[in-house]
């Protein structure tokens, strides 16, 4: 792991909240148009199968490589375009599909390669760096992005959950909540923390937002801690279904100032017993999109969701009905401004040959040129400085849009 | 320099009214090579116990297939079995807790929790998902003094390792069984986690090559209900795997073959500099003194992976005792921690129901971030103050501090002596000014637990 990916003093930098102390912005004037449109980034954490969620089943090399592993029709997979089938962990996006509001890019990757390490993939998957970033990861690509979008405030970028999201961190000051946290103080207890937290930067740049973020969520007015409802909140955290209640959560904050929500889902490390591991993570990621769907109404005709993992798994079954950690994968897109119903990208063949060190598919495109083309179209990011500061090394040549 | 206070905040579980900190390094390092007092005290059952509850189990699923009649009864009876693992791992998180609460040997206690996290194995499902301070307390806390490679090779070849990482079923494309059951093959998940997790580091010197040489070496390593830990050798890849430069096996396939490739990783100078980044890392700061590093390192390859001389040289340095503290503590630390500066008596925290300890411990972590025995992947918890002082973190702690402690202790102590008590000259004016100004009692202890100075190790 990758310690002190930030520095704590940027988490300070909330307490200036000043659009002047971002560094891109003194080197270029303002890139981009105030836009309404609203961008959803999903980390995908464990490395997903590309091919067993978009399935190649028309690719007659598959089936040499997956003897074992179901996949078509006999899994329950509907056909999406007579060349892929799609997991039946998602079958309840098919209609999302139909309306071309739900899209797939194939054989794309990260830069990353070779070591195929969990989380130096993530590290560089958030960062948005490419080889060269590998122990240089600082901030992710959404906080560099939203670094050169005009009327940003701290609450346009918003990570949700108890994990960190690097891709959402860096200068430019975001908000970070998980919708089962409260915080129910006096004004009085406040204002004692706040002189305890005073002289300790990363406390107190800390406690004000979660100050702020409490009672802009109305989770900080209680005069005086209540035992018993912290009791029952504290119990509501235990349930399952957390996944639900991230994305009702991201919805109603898209649905207010932000523009911009990323969280993660895990469970895609599917080394055994793939059919079911995969379907669980799969179907949380459906619920999310269904919840993203169904909450932001009318708004959602103005969204992009993005999931993206650190990379793809072997082409061939691995020996215990699963997959190891492999290279090429696949994207997953939804929302009404998602020019869906086609999977994009250039199949590079399963063949042998075509494998890439003769093990991983081998990817067709640069993951982040989909995240950059979606963001141009989105906000209107000029192509320089999404193939400049925000992904350094990027080409967009070849790219397909995939925004309406 | 060493000194009392930091012993017991850095490198134990805090200060406590009723025991004395460390009154030097070598105090501390006598101790822990004393005999383990508080495995005894508080007991935490072995995986023998997990063994036994799943194959009855197995033994209960299969009689419901044959007597479907029983079925009702039979269900009641598993999951009477599985809801007692449930409680189990309250009782053991209580003995892990009351362990930091109550000793005088509290590094011990800290290098478990370290070890634990650096070798990281979850059950996946069931009972086994319960299991893992039955694993620590059989294959971890009984090496945490000795040398690296003896703690490696129990780990490895423990059933929660081999299950987690799904080595129980690799076997090698052309071992015996990969030959009759086609289909069958390898699964280099522990393979690439050994490497880059448990000793070289993601930097160390290795390739993917050497993972899949490596998973064809650990081909054989599984594990059997009835038998436990077994090396199979009709699931082992003939002939020898060369791994990290050397041929490992040959003609006959043989567990010595994998101890041999594990004492020579251990001792690899990789292997020695990642262990000390991370202990450094872990105790001292989230930027490591290269000195310090470089201090252990050297200890640890000159003594063959004693992790006593290791701990010795990270002690007697004086790099390791600088201030001020940055590292901030774990939320198990912080719960720990607060308990031991309350001077909670042993005998109203054992008697602590397990709807207690869910409500007041289970849930609270989690929502400090850490779900208890339940990271997300094989990297354990992270180190990074940034990463547990997030809003909603620093929320959860502040939370815990003001509510938790008045329904673990009724008679909460006077804020303005619990101050010097649990922080002794840490407490800042402003701290002392502040709790002593709190509407109540509970607000005043809460606002020293949730204080930076509390928090910070």
């Amino acid at each position: 792991m990758i310690l002190s990916r930030r520095k704590f003093l940027q988490r300070a930098g909330i307490l200036g909240c000043s659009v002047a102390a971002s560094p891109l912005l003194t080197q270029m004037s303002f890139a981009a148009m105030p836009s309404d449109n609203r961008l959803v980034v999903i980390i995908l954490r464990g490395g997903m199968d590309g091919l067993d969620v978009v399935q190649p089943y028309g690719d007659p090399e598959f089936s040499k490589l997956r003897p074992n592993l179901k996949f078509g029709e006999k899994s329950g997979a509907t056909d999406l375009d007579g060349f892929f089938s799609l997991n039946r962990g998602l079958s309840d996006l098919m209609p999302l599909w139909q309306k071309g509001e739900l899209g797939f890019a194939h054989a794309v990757s990260t830069p990353y390669r070779d070591k195929r390490s969990h989380f130096d993939g993530q590290d560089l998957l958030e960062a948005g760096l490419g080889m060269d970033g590998i122990g240089q990861v600082n901030d992710g690509w959404l906080n560099r992005m939203l670094q050169v979008m005009p009327d940003v405030d701290a609450r346009t970028g918003f990570a949700i959950g108890r994990e960190e999201m690097l891709v959402l961190e860096g200068d430019m000051p975001v908000s970070n909540w998980s919708p089962d946290t409260h915080l129910s103080l006096s004004a009085r207890t406040k204002r004692l923390l706040e002189m305890v937290y005073h002289d300790d930067a990363l406390f107190n740049a800390s406690v004000s937002e979660a100050f702020d973020l409490a009672s802009a969520l109305g989770k900080g007015m209680a005069e005086n801690v209540d035992p018993k409802l912290l009791q029952q909140q504290l119990m509501a955290s235990l349930k399952g279904g957390s996944h639900k209640r991230v994305a009702k959560f991201a919805a109603n904050r898209l649905l207010a100032d932000t523009r911009v929500a990323a969280f993660s889902i895990n469970g895609w490390d599917t080394h055994d017993n793939q059919g079911k591991t995969l379907k669980s993570a799969l179907t949380k990621l459906s619920d999310s999109i269904l919840i993203l769907k169904q909450e932001l109404g009318e708004i959602w005709g103005k969204t992009a969701v993005l999931a993206v993992t650190e990379f793809g798994r072997t082409a061939r079954e691995n020996g215990t009905k699963g997959t190891d950690h492999g290279t090429g994968g696949a994207m997953v897109m939804a929302g009404g401004a998602i020019s869906g119903g086609k999977v994009f990208g250039k199949w590079p063949g399963l063949k042998e040959a075509d494998l890439y060190q003769n093990r991983d598919l081998a990817p067709a495109m640069d993951v982040r040129a989909y995240c950059a083309s979606a963001m141009q179209d989105l906000f209107g990011i000029e192509q320089t400085m999404l193939e400049g500061a925000i992904f350094p090394g990027l080409d967009m040549a070849g790219v397909s849009r995939i925004i309406l | 320099m060493f000194n009392p206070e930091t012993a017991a905040i850095r490198f134990g579980t805090g200060l406590s009214p009723n025991i004395a900190p460390p009154g030097s390094v070598s105090d501390i390092l006598d101790r822990l090579s004393e005999t383990d007092k508080m495995a005894a005290r508080f007991p935490i059952d072995g995986f023998h116990i997990i063994t036994k509850a799943t194959s009855e189990i197995k033994r209960l699923n299969k009689l419901r297939r044959k007597e479907p009649d029983r079925s009702q009864e039979l269900r009641k009876k598993v999951r009477k079995i599985k809801k007692k693992a449930k409680y189990w791992q309250l009782d053991w998180l209580q003995a892990t807790i009351a362990r930091g609460v109550y000793t005088d040997d509290a590094m011990r206690e800290r290098l478990v929790l370290f070890w634990k996290d650096h070798f990281t194995a979850q059950g996946k499902q069931g009972v086994m998902k319960r299991a893992m301070s039955s694993y620590v307390e059989d294959v971890i806390r009984p090496n945490v003094t000795g040398k690296f490679a003896d703690m490696l090779k129990a780990v490895t070849f423990h059933p929660m390792m081999l299950y987690y990482l799904d080595q129980v079923k690799s076997v090698g494309p052309n071992s015996v069984v990969a030959v009759k059951k086609p289909g069958r093959g390898l699964n280099e998940n522990l393979a690439r986690e050994v490497l880059e997790l448990h000793t070289l580091g993601v930097d160390g010197a290795y390739t993917q090559n050497d993972v899949r040489e490596l998973a064809k070496l650990f081909a054989g390593l599984t594990y059997e209900r009835k038998g436990g830990f077994s090396y199979v050798a009709n699931m082992a890849e003939p002939g020898a795997e060369t791994v990290l430069g050397k041929s490992y096996g040959g003609n006959i396939q043989d567990l010595f073959h994998v101890t041999d490739f594990l004492d020579d990783l251990a001792v690899h100078p990789d292997t020695a500099r990642h262990l000390a980044k991370k202990l450094v890392v872990h105790f001292v700061s989230d930027l490591p003194d290269p000195e310090l590093v470089d201090h252990v390192t050297a200890a640890y390859l000159a003594s063959g992976g004693d992790l006593m001389q290791s701990y010795r040289a990270l002690l007697e340095h004086p790099a390791a005792w600088v201030m001020p503290a940055t590292k901030v503590k774990p939320p198990i630390q912080f719960i720990i921690s607060s308990i031991r500066a309350l001077g909670v008596a042993e005998k109203t925290l054992m008697k602590s129901k397990p709807k207690e300890i869910t409500n007041l411990v289970i849930a609270p972590m989690g929502l400090m971030g850490q779900l208890w025995e339940n990271p997300i992947g094989p990297d354990g918890w992270p180190e990074d103050a940034n990463h547990w002082i997030s809003p909603q973190g620093l929320a959860a702690r502040i939370q815990w501090a003001m509510s938790a402690p008045q329904q673990i202790r009724r008679d909460l102590p006077e804020p303005r002596s619990f101050v010097h008590t649990a922080l002794g000259s840490r407490a800042s004016q402003s701290l002392q000014v502040a709790s002593a100004r709190a509407e109540s009692k509970s607000i005043g202890v809460g606002l020293i637990l949730a204080s930076p100075e509390f928090q910070r190790k």
